[in-house]
């Protein structure tokens, strides 16, 4: 990582008020970097704040949240500094995110070439002859015949869906790419062509990503960092390798050995009893201290500080050794 | 009786009529078929676990719900115990000839059912859905839900009984104490929570053949795992035999014993699993095997990813079906559609290459 | 039976736990249950009867005289006392209004069901009579079906020939949002489970369609409830009522035949007004929260559950149930 980070992200904390003033701490002290050319994923099970780490670094919290503590880097410019007029030129701009369910996110009654040209007439770079000329290069980009472009989103596949959200993200030529479980409603195969897809892109621009996603076997094949979510905080940051073949973080090696592997069959699988905690109701001392097997005393009691174990890798666990990480 | 399989299914068809406007009607265009199973033959021994793996839209769900007895096979036999249960036994009874040629398949026929046969396979074989947020009904509490199929079958009729047969399933499925959950609703429990729910009353009736459409597929990777063993667990104590149909083979190898890939409707390939997943023969379920996520970076390889996506089943390609997308294919494939060829012990594929 | 009635008990709480929170509701469910108090209890709320005629010292009848003259609400052109009349009229009206509307629903429930449920030709067939129904102006329908009734001399009272005639003709409407639920009803997975299982269509249209519609025709009820009170009103009002049983319809057209308007006996035609749209509108603020919060929960996907976390924060679903079990 020698490279200047795009995108830093330093003790990011982020609440929601609910119903009744109670509050749900959702993130707490998320901290990552990620460089350009580089893909980082955020991975975890239902509700560790994969999806509000997103939305907080875009600034799209519903009303009810609020990012309480932190700081947000992009470029050296702190985001949380800027008005919500100076933050919507980032939008699309610097930053674009592709959502989950692509046929939600795709207007039904708008031909797909005029979505895709919306954001760029939208932010006003260039006149609608160019646009479409844009339009064309960008389809060509993500694999969509030309023909296609003026039929609607219903008369495409879901593989195909997905390209045309991926075109629309780059329609303004963004630095930083947000993909939101892009592949989880996909085949196999769809998915293969899509990361595949994603990874040429990046290539290409040397576009940043963000892939947030509870597929582990998904983020080995393309990430070149990690960063597991557990209850709003990070259990473990490091890069791929590190995670995957040295886990520190009970919660990791957990989830890494419930992961059914075809090379290894019959073998029996682990698993993780009980459920995340409930964001109002979280447990004292370590969040993940109810479910983990190598559960001690101390858990119960203490917040595990972020650790640096390694060389920039950094795990949330009493049980390891190392000395307190210092992000800059 | 136990010579038999438990479960064999011969040349099952199932075709889904295109709806005609009347237009066509009127031009006597002939009517159009979805060919979701297109001529698919397998069986199933007692206490094994059969995988049908194929990407969405290639029939895996439709051979699910047609064995349930949710759709009734336009044709073929499926032999329930050495028995036959639907339409080709139907036929039969009302002295009508077997279905021959493609040309008179899906002419519409509603002859009366055999009830009770179709009852008897009912209670013997049992089915899990994809997805345990939808399968369960959110104004039942868990006993209602689990009791029901003793109640549709008129089984245990004494509450103690019951009581006591929903009690032993709940916790056969892991749902321990059985009295803290049974008079919950389905959305006061977790997703994981609600499968072993969709799970134990699918077990409730002792049944000796379960068919699981994709039970995982819509769960966190910890709470997959843990549904994933208890079906293990299960098939060990029961000796129930499974019909697994999932779409990530990854999930394959962990428990089933055969494994059949499918594509557009029929099977391209099938045999034991460690055998298929060490010996892929059809280029299809090599290309499959290559885009398997494996969870570690060390291990990234080269993939074979098929351009395209699978054709429309209601318009299938001559010759091979997967010739269209096959990075293989020569001339023949285009003409003319390869036979099963045996590459191994039990394992079998169709293409020319072989 | 123990445990049956916990249940009951809790799905109470938990129902008057959110109604209480919704003001509207609140505002409209007051509206009704002092009509139908008011109703149930007329000869309570006036020490006369409907057709004694008040007098003055002299032992004359005090016609239109005004709610100063005589309280509350003055008395009529025969010298009746309007307060008794609109209490005892809201006996006929609301028991018109809530016979024809439960009329109305079961045909309309029965009808949608069938059609949803069993789809096909049955399905084209009664929507096609539905449509039929839909399309055909409904007061000179009504009017000619219920000259047509008297005409045939049937020996019912006026009052069942207008409980039927508007029970028969207001079920379209219901029968169309029924079917539209059932069919999504029947599409979902636990509706296949039960087939899977073996389950016949009785057992099914009981066990798993009418629970989840049921929340539907109650809300639905007591909207249809507000219409027939309004039509049983204008029907009455063109003199279609039963004159010997005044309903606050009935009050109308004779207020309007008497010349109350030109008398400027306002405490005539106003009050049986206002009171029309008392239970209307109390219907129809119940009815709307009723259907609000009785509409079939939006289920919670798992791959969604974090936006649910994010933009829904449902008490149920942070803060309820916490023991989980370990397996």
């Amino acid at each position: 990582m020698s490279e200047q980070p795009i995108l830093s992200v330093r003790n990011l904390n982020t609440e929601f008020v609910l119903q009744e003033g109670k509050v749900a701490r959702a993130l707490e002290d998320v901290s990552f970097d990620i460089c350009p050319g580089q893909t980082i994923g955020l991975v975890g099970e239902s509700g560790c704040g994969k999806t509000t780490t997103l939305m907080s670094v875009m600034r799209l919290l519903p009303s009810s949240g609020r990012i309480t503590n932190g700081n947000i880097r992009f470029k050296n410019i702190n985001l949380l500094g800027l008005s919500e007029r100076q933050m919507r030129d980032y939008r699309w701009k610097e930053m674009s995110i592709i959502f989950q369910g692509a046929m939600n996110a795709l207007n039904p009654v708008m031909t797909v070439g005029d979505q895709i040209r919306e954001p760029i007439l939208l932010h006003g770079l260039m006149d609608r002859e160019k646009a479409d000329a844009r339009v064309d290069e960008l389809l060509d980009l993500v694999g969509i015949p030309h023909a296609r472009r003026d039929q609607y989103p219903h008369q495409y596949s879901g593989g195909m869906r997905q390209r045309a959200m991926i075109a629309m993200a780059l329609a303004c030529k963004p630095s930083l790419l947000f993909a939101d479980e892009p592949t989880t409603a996909l085949d196999v195969m769809v998915q293969a062509q899509v990361l595949e897809l994603l990874k040429e892109i990046q290539e290409r621009l040397k576009l940043a990503i963000v892939l947030v996603t509870h597929d582990l076997g998904v983020v080995a094949e393309v990430c070149d960092s990690v960063v597991v979510m557990y209850g709003g905080k990070v259990a473990e940051y490091g890069s791929s390798d590190d995670i995957y073949n040295r886990p520190q973080h009970p919660y990791t090696q957990r989830l890494l050995a419930s992961f059914p592997d075809l090379n290894r069959p019959g073998e029996s699988l682990a698993s993780i009893p009980g459920t995340p905690p409930r964001l109002t109701q979280l447990p004292p001392g370590c969040r993940f201290a109810p479910r983990c097997h190598k559960v001690i005393e101390k858990c119960q009691q203490a917040t595990p500080p972020i650790l640096e174990v390694e060389t920039e890798h950094y795990a949330a666990c009493h049980l390891c050794q190392g000395t307190e990480a210092r992000f800059q | 009786m136990t010579q038999h399989d438990l479960l064999e299914v011969r040349d099952l068809y199932k075709y889904f009529p295109i709806h005609q406007s009347i237009l066509d009607m009127l031009r006597r265009k002939p009517p159009n078929y979805v060919k979701a199973v297109d001529g698919v033959s397998f069986s199933l021994a007692r206490g094994e676990v059969l995988a049908i793996v194929g990407e969405s839209g290639c029939g895996k769900t439709t051979i699910a719900r047609t064995l349930i007895g949710l759709e009734e096979q336009t044709d073929g036999e499926i032999l329930f115990q050495g028995e036959c249960v639907g339409a080709q036994e139907r036929r039969l009874r009302a002295g009508l000839a077997p279905l021959e040629s493609a040309g008179t398949v899906g002419t519409r026929e509603h002859l009366a059912l055999p009830r009770i046969a179709l009852k008897r396979l009912r209670q013997q074989a049992q089915m899990i859905f994809q997805d345990p947020y939808e399968s369960l009904n959110p104004r039942s509490t868990i006993f209602e839900i689990v009791a029901e199929p003793l109640v549709v079958h008129g089984l245990s009729r004494s509450r103690g009984e019951r009581a006591a047969r929903v009690k032993k399933a709940l916790e056969d499925a892991g749902l321990r104490p059985a009295e803290d959950f049974s008079m919950r609703y389905p959305h006061e429990l977790s997703g994981g929570q609600r499968q072993r729910v969709v799970i134990a009353g699918a077990m409730v009736l002792q049944p000796e053949l379960l068919i699981a459409d994709e039970p995982v597929s819509m769960l966190d990777v910890s709470i997959r795992a843990e549904i994933l063993n208890l079906l293990n667990d299960l098939r060990r104590q029961s000796g129930v035999s499974i019909v697994f149909i999932t779409h990530d083979l990854g999930t394959v190898g962990f428990f089933a014993d055969r494994l059949a890939v499918m594509y557009l409707g029929r099977i391209v390939e099938s045999g034991p699993v460690k055998e298929v997943v060490a010996n892929p023969s059809h280029p299809y379920t090599k290309a499959l095997l290559s885009v398997v996520p494996v969870p570690n970076p060390r291990l990234r390889r080269e993939r074979v990813i098929l351009q395209g996506e699978t054709p429309n089943a209601a318009d299938v390609p001559n010759g091979c079906r997967f010739h269209p997308r096959c990075p293989v294919v020569m001339e023949k494939c285009k003409e003319t559609d390869p036979e099963y060829k045996t590459v191994g012990d039990g394992h079998q594929a169709a293409c020319w290459l072989i | 039976m123990n445990e049956r009635w916990i249940l009951f008990k809790r799905n109470v709480t938990d129902f008057w736990r959110t109604f209480r929170r919704n003001k509207l509701g609140l505002i409209g469910a007051v509206l009704v249950l002092s009509a139908v108090l008011v109703a149930v209890f007329a000869p309570a709320f006036s020490p006369y009867k409907p057709t004694d005629v008040i007098r003055d010292e002299n032992g004359r009848g005090l016609t239109f005289a005004p709610p100063s003259v005589h309280g509350p609400l003055g008395t009529d052109d025969a010298g009746r006392d309007v307060w008794t009349q609109l209490v005892y009229g809201a006996r006929i009206s609301i028991m018109v209004g809530f016979l024809a509307g439960f009329i109305a629903m079961f045909i309309g429930s029965l009808f949608g069901i069938t059609a949803g449920y069993y789809g096909g030709s049955v399905d084209t067939l009664l929507m096609r009579i539905t449509d039929i129904l839909l399309v055909i102006p409904d007061l000179p329908l009504m009017l000619v079906l219920v000259a047509t009734m008297r005409q045939m001399d049937l020996h019912i009272s006026p009052l069942i020939v207008l409980v039927i005639v508007i029970g028969l003709l207001y079920w379209t409407s219901t029968a169309r949002l029924i079917r539209s639920q059932v069919l999504t009803i029947k599409e979902r997975q636990f509706v296949a489970r039960a087939r899977a299982i073996g389950a016949g269509h009785a057992h099914i249209i009981r066990k798993h369609i009418l629970p989840q519609i049921m929340p539907l025709i109650v809300a639905n009820t007591v909207l249809i409830l507000s219409t027939a009170i309004l039509v049983e009103s204008g029907l009455a009002f063109l003199g279609l009522g039963d004159p010997t049983q005044p309903s606050w319809g009935t009050m109308l057209n004779f207020a309007f035949d008497r010349s109350a308007i030109t008398n400027g006996a306002w405490w005539f035609y106003l009050p049986p007004g206002f009171a029309i749209v008392w239970v209307t509108l109390g219907c129809v603020l119940l009815g709307n929260v009723l259907e609000e919060m009785l509409n079939p929960r939006l289920t919670e996907h798992h791959l969604e559950g974090e936006q649910h976390m994010v933009s829904l924060p449902d008490a149920q679903s942070l803060s309820g149930s916490g023991s989980e079990a370990v397996s």
